[in-house]
């Protein structure tokens, strides 16, 4: 195995480019490090990211949204105040991740290009719409987060090309969001569905709304059917029962040791409620 | 609980003093199985079976022995033939002969000269196996159509007519049960099954071993008795027990499942190969939880009558347990006896059997047994309370057994703390606590036999006149504590003056493991009686010092003092003045003592919990859990507090989310502590304990084990507040969210 220290996004894709045998990036190695231990993975490039100048940082962009770096571990997000005031739903995803060892390494790019259909910072990133900067040997393009998981553990990204940023839009006004996991346990599990919701309310109407589902496909969803179950709504009762409705629907799980394809479509529809819930009450800058 | 019977006012048992072992295991300083090496020291691997059941067509080691570094293979074919019965078994399990009977059964090993080329050569090994039919359920196991998976398993104890997957039958009972029946006002029957949990200690096992051409051995081994590491390896090995030395390392946890062999004697067969070079194996957690020794799974039918009043007339249970793919592991002989113990029952019929299946061999788990009993028994009287509208305490205290009760399996009970735990529990402020909506209440007792047995301990009198304790059972709870605290009470030393060590074989005379809650009670009495051995001799050099009789000398407060009227005045002569002029009157000063220790007096306990149900997910959490158990004396209150604790939290685990999960190919999904869910700290409230002593009067301090009763209530507990809060009563553990949710949403209709 070599392991590789480049200093700039753009060495590191010319030596993934280069790679001919099996490549992993090394951001906080909460993933691959576990996978190359328990033997699932021998990577012949290893290549560390947390070389390159600037991958721990968060900036705020001329448009009042937020960069983040692809090294910045969970613990991190979680304690920068304006970012959990501006996304709470996006953040939370991500302090859900482990325990407080894992969120002293583990980052938002690692977590959504180990490519886990449960992987629980994305759905929230989805929801938010953020906007992932790919770097490949021909220089960089943003791509929206959605187009980056396309099944278990696969990306779209090609060879030689990493994330070398991700970002999130400026927080609209009266906006919230929020993300809910089942697990059966209170932590360190995997989430057997997941829900995250964000919304911008005009009065008590809900003007605009993103709802994305984890752990009920190949891959993180967005639905459209839930945003529009909800869309012009004031989120009453009837708005809540559709968008659970909508989520069962949209929801095509598997049975599998973690739940029952029945428990999963049933769950989908009631994280969707109680996360639109919140997030709805997080637009309202009501405390939740 | 005050007695005229009971010594108390004691100095040093019932006080919380810092464990021995505390600060080297927060400091890390503590040597656990992995933490063992020596120079020259290669690394084992294990090629194990990825098929619930196939033959073993041929085994091709070619290409892991030319890699550079790798120093052996063993296969069965280096093990010697001729073994029968239980030695066999265990043969067989340490290496599959010409079959593999369960997923993660080992094949062979390797040893290299680093654990990433072990790895790396276990991989190079080709096994070319032929794939057989497979069955891993328990009722399964036995309906018509399920293949025979080790044909003449049965034991004479097997009626004819039975499937060819039973291996043993039980029964036993008192009373006309029919009668009992017809005289009830309601009589209820169920199925209730449980599924296999693993003892999910968190060290895995791990071994140094090292075997000389001359047959003459050493083992550093994690373990819960090194003795039986030592009879079970020379026997897998065919080499003399007196030849292989065994020491065992701390402990991480082991609940029964570090009473028996694994992968011991292959670090043992791989040295001797390897010239007698040391061969080191750890296991990883996915081999721990797929080819260790997990408990039984069971499928019970349980039918008990109850009078409107609550009394219950009569009890009836079939059992059918699976112990993996070997006779004589399934609990079926313990669960048994412990269905109906808390009960003094008028009729009473148990039968039960005992299945093979392609999983992996079964090993004790805290209580073997009796925590699956009690969820079928336990649960059935909830039910019947529930539909008679009766207090379960009070049904308990009514039908509870007591001093000088028959037991439901036979003997008499001496004296008994059940009826204290229950009253104790209604009494509690957790009993009256009202309960919101989805929330209810479960309660349940639960026994267990605790265990005496085989038993050599040395105590040895330091020229400063401390006290040097040699045990044989490892410590796993705190018994060096409590050991400790009993002999420096005995001796009248402070508890600091004495140190208790776990020595290894060569040692001492044969020591059973530390299972059936046995090590604070049985070493803890050989080891007072140690004390009173090196006490008489004190006494005696006090005397001769003197020129008085010994009669006429009385050990006190670790002193020697002259007693009686014709002893004359002569000051105290300590134990440290004793001990330091020892070697010139008369040498060293030591006790010893060996016993099959008896005398044991059961445990009782009594759970109340509550909990609430997410009707909308079916997701249980426990909002707080009471344990009151009897402990006969608390030597060490905080130890017996720990255990009482642990024991309910595994109990828990089972009750809500841990099991074995099979797939349709008979591989294990689950092998993994992410997917194998044992609750985290945060699932769990504080668990409160209330420690009732009844003092036991086997022991000279009233010990009473207390590791296993706590794991026995929790199952049936959890299921019967799982029941209030929703209504919905969970026959098959676990009561995992899907369930739950599937059972509310079925009832709702
Ligand atoms: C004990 C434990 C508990 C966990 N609990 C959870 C949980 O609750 N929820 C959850 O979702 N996950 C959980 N995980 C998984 C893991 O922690 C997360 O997926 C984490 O976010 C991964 O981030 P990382 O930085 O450590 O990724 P790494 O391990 O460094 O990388 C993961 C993958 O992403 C690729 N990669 C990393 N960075 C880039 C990049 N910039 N561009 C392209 N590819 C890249 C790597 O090649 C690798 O394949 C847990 C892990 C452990 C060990």
């Amino acid at each position: 195995m070599r392991y590789h220290t480049p200093t700039t996004f753009q060495d590191a894709a010319a030596i993934a480019a280069a790679s001919t045998g099996t490549l992993r990036f090394l951001a906080g190695g909460t993933d691959v490090l576990v996978q190359m231990r328990a033997g699932m993975v021998q990577p012949d490039d290893l290549i560390d990211l947390k070389h390159i100048p600037g991958v721990d940082r968060i900036e705020k962009t001329p448009e009042g949204g937020w960069r983040i770096g692809v090294a910045v571990p969970g613990i991190v997000l979680g304690a920068h105040k304006e970012l959990v005031r501006d996304w709470p739903g996006v953040v939370e995803g991500m302090n859900l991740v482990g325990s407080t060892q894992v969120q002293g390494r583990a980052t938002l790019a690692g977590n959504l290009c180990n490519g886990s259909p449960a992987a629980d910072s994305v759905p929230g990133l989805f929801a938010a719409g953020a906007v992932v900067t790919v770097t490949g040997p021909k220089g960089s393009r943003d791509i929206p987060v959605e187009q980056v998981p396309v099944g278990p553990g696969r990306t779209s990204l090609a060879k030689g090309e990493v994330i070398s940023a991700i970002t999130l839009p400026p927080r609209a006004k009266n906006g919230g969001d929020a993300y809910l996991r089942f697990i059966p346990r209170t932590e360190m599990d995997i989430a057997v569905v997941g829900c995250a919701v964000n919304l911008r309310l005009d009065g008590d109407r809900v003007a605009e709304a993103r709802v994305a589902l984890g752990a009920v496909a190949p891959t993180v969803i967005l639905s459209e059917a839930c945003a529009q179950a909800i869309i012009g709504t004031t989120l009453d009762d009837a708005a809540l029962a559709a968008l659970a409705k909508a989520a069962k629907g949209a929801a095509k799980p598997i049975s599998d040791k973690r739940g029952t394809k029945e428990f999963r479509i049933e769950v989908a529809g009631v994280l969707a409620r109680r996360a639109a819930r919140i997030a709805y009450d997080r637009a309202k800058g009501m405390k939740a | 609980m005050a007695r005229d019977d009971v010594k108390t006012g004691y100095k040093l048992i019932g006080t919380r003093p810092n464990r021995p072992d505390g600060l080297d295991k927060v400091t890390g300083r503590a040597r656990y199985g992995a933490d063992f090496s020596l120079p020259g020291m290669l690394w084992a691997a294990v090629v194990r079976s990825p098929h619930a059941h196939a033959r073993i067509v041929k085994i091709d080691a070619s290409k892991a022995l030319a890699l550079e570094g790798v120093k052996a293979v063993v296969t069965r074919a280096d093990l010697p033939t001729g073994l029968t019965g239980e030695d066999l078994n265990l043969q067989d399990n340490t290496l599959a002969g010409d079959r593999a009977l369960y997923d993660g059964h080992a094949v062979a090993a390797v040893a290299a000269t680093s654990q990433l080329l072990a790895q790396d050569a276990a991989r190079l090994i080709e096994v070319e196996y032929e794939v057989l039919p497979h069955v891993t359920d328990v009722d399964a196991a036995i309906a018509p159509d399920a293949p025979v998976i080790r044909p003449g398993v049965a034991d004479y104890s097997v009626p004819e007519g039975m499937h060819g997957n039973v291996a043993r039958y039980m029964e036993f009972g008192h009373g006309d049960v029919e009668a009992g029946f017809a005289a009830a006002d309601v009589v209820r029957e169920h199925t209730y099954r449980t599924e296999a949990t693993h003892q999910g200690y968190i060290e895995p096992h791990a071994a140094v071993g090292q075997l000389g051409e001359d047959g003459r051995g050493e083992m550093w081994v994690c373990t819960q008795g090194h003795w039986y590491i030592r009879r079970m390896s020379a026997a897998v090995l065919g080499i003399e027990a007196a030849n292989l030395r065994v020491t065992p390392s701390e402990i991480g946890g082991g609940f029964g499942g570090k009473t028996t062999i694994f992968m011991e004697p292959l670090t043992l067969a791989l040295s001797k190969k390897a010239g007698g070079r040391p061969v080191k194996l750890v296991m990883s957690r996915s081999e721990v939880l797929r080819a260790t020794g997990p408990t039984a799974s069971a499928s019970m039918d349980v039918k008990i009558g109850m009078k409107k009043d609550g009394t219950i007339t009569a009890g009836q249970v079939y059992f059918r347990m699976q112990g993996g793919a070997f006779p004589g592991m399934s609990p079926i002989g313990e669960a048994l006896p412990c269905a109906f113990a808390c009960y003094d029952i008028p009729a009473l019929k148990h039968e039960g059997i005992e299945i093979i299946t392609n999983r992996p061999k079964a090993a004790a788990y805290r209580a073997p047994g009796s925590p699956m009993a009690a969820f079928a028994v336990e649960s059935m009287i909830d039910e019947l309370c529930r539909e008679l509208n009766l207090d379960p305490i009070e049904v308990r205290l009514k039908n509870g057994a007591k001093n000088g009760s028959k037991s439901s399996y036979g003997p008499v009970y001496d004296v008994i703390g059940l009826q204290e735990t229950l009253q104790a529990a209604r009494a509690h402020p957790n009993y009256s606590i009202p309960l919101g909506p989805n929330q209810g209440r479960g309660v349940a007792s639960g026994f267990w036999f605790n265990h005496g047995g085989e038993t050599s301990v040395s105590l040895a009198i330091g020229e400063d006149g401390t006290a040097t304790v040699s045990v044989g059972t490892p410590d796993i709870g705190g018994s060096r504590a409590s050991i400790g605290l009993m002999v420096a009470e005995h001796l009248g030393i402070p508890y600091e003056n004495v140190r208790v060590n776990v020595v290894e074989t060569g040692a001492l005379g044969v020591n059973e493991p530390t299972h059936g809650s046995r090590a604070t009670f049985a070493s803890g009495k050989a080891a007072i009686e140690a004390a009173n051995q090196a006490i008489r001799e004190m006494c005696r050099r006090a005397a001769a010092e003197w020129g008085i009789e010994p009669e006429a000398v009385e050990w006190r407060d670790g002193a020697a003092h002259p007693a009686g009227p014709n002893a004359g005045k002569h000051p105290p002569m300590t134990i440290g003045e004793i001990g330091a002029k020892m070697g010139s009157t008369g040498g060293p000063i030591s006790g010893h003592h060996e016993v099959t220790a008896g005398g044991y007096g059961a445990s009782f306990g009594t759970h109340v919990v509550d909990v609430e149900v997410d009707p909308e997910t079916g997701r249980t959490t426990v909002l707080r859990y009471l344990v009151v158990q009897d402990a006969g004396t608390a030597i060490h209150p905080a130890y017996v507090e720990g255990q009482y604790q642990g024991g309910a939290a595994q109990g828990i685990g089972w009750a809500l989310n841990e099991e074995y999960i099979y797939g349709p190919d008979g591989r294990l999904q689950n092998p993994v502590f992410l997917d194998y869910r044992i609750p985290v700290a945060s699932d769990l409230p504080m668990i409160d304990t209330v420690i009732i002593e009844v003092p036991n009067p086997g022991h000279p301090y009233g010990v009473r084990g207390v590791g296993e009763t706590g794991i026995t209530p929790p199952l049936p507990a959890i299921a019967s507040a799982i029941a209030g809060a929703t209504g919905v009563r969970i026959r098959s553990l676990p009561c995992s969210p899907p369930k739950v949710l599937a059972a509310i949403k079925a009832a709702k209709g």
